[in-house]
């Protein structure tokens, strides 16, 4: 067989003398050569590729890339959703020592046209007409783009333009190449001369604030950090992933890619975005990671289900669960349980655990990482408590991902863990957690002022997050160090804390909370469309909007119990029952990336929101009870539009701060 | 028979067309001495206010109703009346004003019954799913599986169609006509109903269903923006008359067209 002689090409290396993801891939076509690298479900049928196969394919591509002028040093954009030949992309350009410069495929044309300018990117690799026609939208304005190249053909037909090439087209031309003898050795010897402090990728950070900064990482950043995390949790070939995260996204770049690479691990890629659950109950992944955001929609999920669900179910659910909350985290984390709560809990496994993890795909987890933010612990126990590996992270793309995680068996739901191997942590006299790692970055590309502010001389990077070393040695993250206030009476503000005790509830979508420097806290509330959405048809509430649901009176009744729940909860905490939420409003549209409201990852983004409902904002300290307001929406495609409301301002019931000693009654 | 196919007509030639169709229901004069064409691998609207005759026109074309009067010529041959079951077989579909879809099947099931003039092997091979009819189901799935990646709704495959808003089950129903793989297609108000982003999504189906496999397409639509876009051709019926015929751009001046949508003094 042909594949069998592409292999035995070459020289072996020795493992540890790897640097680089492409001398991974030519490891792994040897070693793992008959084991799954990637699958991708098409046509309602997994299709998977050997490492082998897939050593050929990003070959035939990558040799074609080369023979269209790719060179050292320049960069390749990848825009579009997990699909496999746009993770094929990275490993192709890598191996000509070119830069993949990943972009959020749902920016809208402005955004990406200044990634596409900044990164000075001479070809483009976009999956489908939607990205192209973004792509051309530019025109002339990118003067470096010379080749823009697709991988789905659909509704490509009558685009007559020179520098549009099929995937396929690049891989054929590349497979001519390799009809003479030397170009597969060429290609080789290349992989292999590469170093270590080569730029490996630039992924644009979607950022709080300000306009994206192009992250410079090196082979060095990434293969350590993939090495070493690999290490941390035991991975080898046999765990299966699914890739369903922006590739723009660090974490999805080090988790598809870096740790498949150099673990050699199976990487699936869904048949849509929208069938993600369906296909994660397929695959069944061994490695799950996801943002709290996603854990958040599951539960709202599962909860909503189990409304509809009959008497019988709906009391079993509910008594399991309770026995779960009570003694599943430490069965988790091997603490001492009394044998007849084992038992009960194992026949909850049989019941209600083992089908719901089933449901979701959770069966054979054996990692589950949430990052991305801080998730709200209500939701970190619920998984847990049924028996889901689930551990925090804290990381951010400058690290290459890992700052720190929480090691097997100490896990808190507040803390996010103890420093990743390899990394220093330090906290600043200013309270900001400071690191520094193998991973940490190059620069910000073309950026020289950012990178100075970010990272000292010796290489301590600034993270902006306010946090401390807890008495285990664990970091504990605060907030944002911009964003923790004071109200005026000096009780302490953390926005984020408060938000995600809401957010705990599934009708609550997104909350945003206001209060540094104010008298007191004021929360803007987005309401779940499915939850309450669901709650509204078995409670005959019609609706004929979002906003009109939003506005109901219903809506804000439940809204206000949610809030005096959150209350409750906030005045039995010495530090936090000065910052109860004392007024509220539930907003008319939701929170969405496309109006710069959110970021890409879907983190808020708190300044530009209060500059934008600055009225909304004052209507709740001025006391009024509604407001007028007018906002502009922008289409993903660029063209604006508005939606107006007035929305009702609302009191809530604040509680007298419970002293401890009452508590412990 | 005419021994014609869609295939042996060429690009801009007639694929079909109705002259002097006249078709009345008791006294009501439902369509009066209509007569156009349809040339091949165009997209052709009719358009025009409520009652104007729109949706009797396209039943008139795949057979549900017989004219009184007039000829319908399709793929050069000339009738008198259409029968639906001939209009299918020789590669007429379309889709409905109000969703008719097997509500408690899934949507796979669904655009699989669009594809059932194409089986072949009878009742008995197909209760044991044996042999032939295995690899013709096989066969079959993979057009159907295109047809479902092709309109994006591969997170429904199995959702039964009743479940599926409104504006899915008028994809769900899209794909069954297309599964037939028609020469001609029938889209009676494919985005009535939708927001917008419903109808920017259906539009680009319609246009790429066009130029991807060259389906020549009649449609019915109100909604003026997208009909002005998406058409080569338009027809403007009001009380079952043709009152214009031509480019977009030609019919939006026409005097006629704009007297019949928003009204004259009398």
């Amino acid at each position: 067989m042909s594949a069998d002689k592409s292999a035995a090409r070459g020289e072996v290396r020795s493992i540890d003398s790897l640097v680089t993801f492409p001398q991974y891939l030519l490891l792994n076509a040897r070693r793992f050569a008959t084991r799954p690298a990637m699958r991708h479900k098409n046509y309602g049928i997994w299709q998977s590729w050997t490492w082998l196969q897939m050593h050929e394919e990003i070959r035939a591509f990558s040799l074609g890339l080369k023979e269209l002028g790719l060179d050292k040093g320049q960069k390749i954009a990848i825009i579009g959703a997990n699909r496999p030949r746009l993770y094929w992309t990275f490993c192709a350009a890598q191996a000509l020592g070119a830069v993949p410069v990943p972009i959020y495929s749902d920016s809208i044309a402005e955004e990406m046209e200044y990634v596409l300018e900044h990164a000075e990117t001479v070809m483009a690799v976009c999956q489908d007409q939607e990205q192209i026609d973004k792509v051309l939208s530019m025109g002339k304005k990118l003067k470096t783009l010379k080749t823009i190249i697709y991988d789905e053909p659909r509704g490509m037909r009558d685009y007559d333009l020179d520098e549009l090439r099929s995937f396929e087209d690049v891989q054929k031309l590349g497979e001519k190449t390799l009809g003479s003898k030397d170009a597969a050795d060429e290609w080789e010897k290349n992989i292999y001369q590469a170093k270590g402090d080569d730029l490996a990728v630039m992924l644009y950070t979607s950022g709080t604030t300000g306009r994206p900064k192009g992250v410079m990482l090196s082979n060095d950043n990434m293969v350590k950090t993939a090495i070493s995390a690999n290490e941390f949790d035991h991975f080898d070939e046999t765990e299966q992933i699914v890739a369903y995260l922006p590739l723009a996204w660090v974490g999805d770049h080090v988790f598809s890619y870096g740790q498949a690479f150099t673990a050699g691990y199976c990487v699936c890629c869904p048949e849509s975005a929208e069938t993600v659950n369906e296909d994660r109950r397929e695959i069944a992944p061994t490695y799950f990671f996801a943002p709290p955001r996603v854990f958040e929609i599951m539960l709202t999920a599962i909860m909503v289900r189990m409304e509809d669900a009959g008497t019988f179910k709906k009391k079993m659910f509910h008594y399991f669960l309770d026995h779960a909350s009570k003694v599943g985290e430490k069965i988790l984390n091997g603490e001492k349980v009394a044998v007849f709560d084992r038992i009960k809990y194992f026949i909850g496994e049989l019941m209600v655990y083992g089908p719901l993890k089933n449901r979701l795909g959770f069966t054979n987890v054996k990692v589950g990482y949430t990052a991305g933010e801080a998730i709200g612990p209500e939701i970190f126990r619920f998984y847990r408590s049924l028996g889901i590996n689930l551990k925090q992270l804290y990381g951010q793309t400058e690290a290459s991902v890992y700052i720190s995680a929480q090691p097997d068996g100490e896990i808190r739901a507040e803390t996010v863990g103890r420093p990743s191997p390899g990394v220093e942590i330090e906290i600043a006299d200013s309270g900001e957690v400071m690191y520094r790692s193998p991973g940490v970055f190059v620069g910000y590309y073309k950026n020289e002022k950012s990178t100075k502010e970010t990272k000292t001389k010796d290489g301590w990077v600034h993270t902006g997050d306010a946090g401390f070393i807890d008495d285990n040695g664990h970091l504990r993250i605060i907030d944002r160090a911009k964003d923790v206030g004071k109200l005026i009476d000096g009780s302490m503000f953390a926005p984020k804390y408060i938000e995600n005790k809401l957010k705990f509830f599934p009708n609550v979508k997104e909350a945003v909370a206001f209060g540094d420097g104010r008298e007191f806290v004021g929360v803007i509330v987005n309401i779940d469309l499915t939850s309450v959405g669901n709650w509204a048809e078995r409670n005959n509430i019609a609706y004929a909007s979002y906003q009109e649901l939003a506005a109901h009176p219903q809506v804000y009744k439940m809204m206000a119990e949610h809030i005096e729940q959150v209350n409750r909860d906030l005045s039995g905490e010495e530090m936090m029952a000065g910052a109860q939420i004392s007024r509220f409003l539930v907003l008319h549209k939701e929170l969405d990336a496309d109006d710069g409201e959110l970021t890409r990852t879907l983190k808020v983004r708190r300044n530009f929101i209060s500059e934008r409902y600055a009225p909304l904002i004052e209507a709740i300290y001025d006391g009024s009870t509604e407001k007028y307001v007018d906002t502009e929406v922008i289409f993903e495609d660029g063209r604006k539009g508005s939606i107006s409301a007035t929305v009702e301002v609302r009191d809530v019931k604040v509680f007298a701060p419970v002293s401890h000693k009452e508590a412990a009654e | 028979m005419s021994a014609r196919t869609a295939a042996d007509i060429a690009v801009g030639e007639d694929l079909l067309h109705v002259d002097d169709i006249s078709l009345s229901f008791g006294g009501v004069k439902a369509i009066q001495n209509i007569s156009f064409n349809i040339v091949k691998g165009e997209i052709r609207a009719i358009i025009g206010p409520n009652g104007a005759g729109k949706t009797s026109m396209l039943n008139v074309i795949n057979g549900f109703y017989h004219p009184q009067e007039g000829t319908i010529t399709f793929l050069g041959e000339e009738r008198r009346k259409m029968r639906p079951y001939r209009a299918a077989s020789q590669g007429i579909s379309r889709t409905f004003q109000n969703v008719a879809l097997f509500t408690g099947m899934s949507t796979l099931d669904n655009i699989m019954a669009g594809r059932s003039l194409k089986m072949h092997r009878n009742f008995f091979w197909q209760m044991f799913r044996y042999g032939p009819a295995l690899n013709e189901e096989i066969e079959h799935r993979r057009a159907v599986e295109e047809i479902i990646d092709f309109l994006e709704i591969e997170h429904i495959r199995k959702t039964p169609v009743g479940q599926l808003p409104y504006g899915l089950q008028k994809r769900v129903e899209l794909g069954r006509a297309l599964a037939a793989e028609p020469s001609l297609l029938l889209l009676d108000e494919p985005m009535a109903g939708m927001n917008l982003e419903e109808k920017e999504d259906m539009s680009r189906f319609v246009i790429d269903v066009n130029q991807q496999f060259g389906t020549t397409i009649a449609l019915i639509e109100h909604d003026m923006g997208v009909v002005m876009d998406l058409a080569d051709r338009i027809v403007v019926m009001d009380y079952g008359k043709k009152i214009a015929d031509g480019m977009p751009k030609d019919v939006q001046s026409d005097q006629n067209v704009i007297d019949a949508y928003l009204g004259v003094a009398h």
